[in-house]
């Protein structure tokens, strides 16, 4: 959503709660199993709620969107039925799960994140200093590179590691890992002369989404 | 609290009180339950943590620590997650997080343009603001305006670095000390770390 216009003011609110409503909290925590589970990794799931309808999308909360991504998901991968959502219950065998069962014992191990670093297979490309662009790539497929550096070049400013890559793990094309990097813009690269000149903006770049400049 | 939520007994003369999407979560919740994929005491157990051990305040005492600790403070801006780990009273963390310093010439913000990505393990569960779209669209292009939402003001000449959470890397903004603090112990300190002077919308609260 980086860069569009209209939106209006963040409301911050104070003494938020953790939850607006019981549904968000019940949303979050299937979330967080099935992830955990083996049944949905974080980038399919990423691209279940970016594959709603923009109009869907736009419209929803945070946890709407996680709950009509999820059940969409799972629809799709023959994990649900429509019929079972509808009638509350489970009407059919299922798919076993990867992981097995994710029990009570089990929760301490999700509220640490897990590692996304990989051995590399190749030496990195590209060294902090380097000046890059980010390729002009719309891919219909999941991709972490934000519209709104596409075309921009930048420079390299730290190397993050090897990471396995969303773009194939979304699709369970497997883990591919990649190097990753901090890249950063300046302002005026992005949006132009009117931009704030005080700005910098940096991305989390993949090396597949870079090319020198 | 955990308990106060009875998503397990199905009460068919509230139906008419609840929300659609209440009663689609709930039917959710039965099928995946009836199915072995999940169980619903996980689910409390998951709903109970950041409802009561994964908030700010983790990520408060990381930065109250570095402002009483050069070596400390060095180490959180080498490696975080490692740095962080040497911590026993603070909630571990997973990989990939970096610290940041804000400095009377720089001021860093976070944000994730495409979906909410957040540093859950120091912060909890990310405010609605943040995964709301006036926040991620607005932040990596007119940030000085988000900061005046939040009634802050920095000087005209700061540079402002955006950090958009594109990846697994986690962002946590280690803020300026506030003056008239000098000889605080790491408890008051933490006091005055707010949460969104760790996502970079706000500054510490000023000593009193």
């Amino acid at each position: 959503m980086g860069g569009m216009d209209g939106f209006g003011k963040v409301e911050p609110e104070p003494n938020e709660p953790t939850f607006h409503e019981q549904w968000e909290s019940r949303v979050m925590a299937m979330v967080r199993v099935m992830g955990a589970n083996g049944g949905l990794n974080i980038d399919s799931q990423r691209f279940a709620r970016e594959s709603l309808p923009p109009e869907v999308y736009l419209a929803s909360s945070y946890y709407k969107k996680w709950h009509l991504a999820i059940e969409e998901q799972m629809v799709a991968r023959g994990m649900i039925g429509r019929d079972e959502v509808a009638a509350g219950h489970s009407l059919r065998q299922s798919p076993p799960l990867k992981r097995g069962k994710f029990t009570l014992e089990d929760v301490s191990r999700i509220m640490v994140r897990g590692s996304f670093g990989r051995d590399a297979k190749a030496p990195a490309m590209f060294k902090p200093g380097d000046k890059v662009r980010a390729k002009n790539i719309n891919p219909v497929t999941h991709t972490r590179l934000p519209r709104y550096v596409r075309g921009h070049s930048g420079v390299v400013e730290r190397i993050n590691g090897c990471h396995v890559f969303p773009d194939t793990a979304a699709h369970d094309k497997g883990e591919n890992p990649q190097w990753l990097y901090t890249v950063v813009f300046d302002a005026r690269e992005l949006w132009g002369d009117d931009a704030d000149p005080t700005l910098k903006v940096s991305i989390e770049a993949f090396e597949p989404y870079l090319e020198r400049a | 609290m955990a308990h106060d939520h009875d998503h397990h007994h199905h009460h068919d003369h509230e139906h008419s009180e609840l929300s659609e999407t209440q009663l689609r979560v709930r039917a959710l919740e039965t099928v995946l339950t009836e199915k072995g994929y999940v169980d619903p005491a996980a689910l409390d157990a998951i709903v109970e943590a950041y409802q009561t051990k994964i908030g700010p305040r983790n990520g408060a005492r990381v930065v109250a620590k570095a402002w009483t600790d050069p070596a400390f403070k060095q180490a959180l801006l080498d490696d975080a997650t490692k740095a962080i780990g040497t911590l026993g009273h603070v909630s571990r963390v997973g990989d990939h997080l970096i610290a940041v310093e804000n400095t009377p010439q720089r001021h860093n913000m976070v944000v994730c343009t495409l979906c909410s990505c957040y540093p859950w393990e120091m912060l909890g569960l990310p405010p609605v603001w943040y995964k709301a779209s006036p926040y991620r669209s607005r932040a990596v292009k007119d940030p000085r305006g988000v900061l005046a939402d939040f009634g802050v003001t920095l000087p005209k000449d700061t540079e402002i670095r955006v950090w958009d959470s594109t990846a697994e890397t986690r962002f946590l903004v280690l803020p300026m000390r506030p003056a008239g603090t000098e000889g605080w112990s790491e408890e008051r300190l933490a006091e005055i770390v707010t949460r969104d002077s760790m996502i970079g919308t706000g500054l510490p609260k000023a000593a009193s």
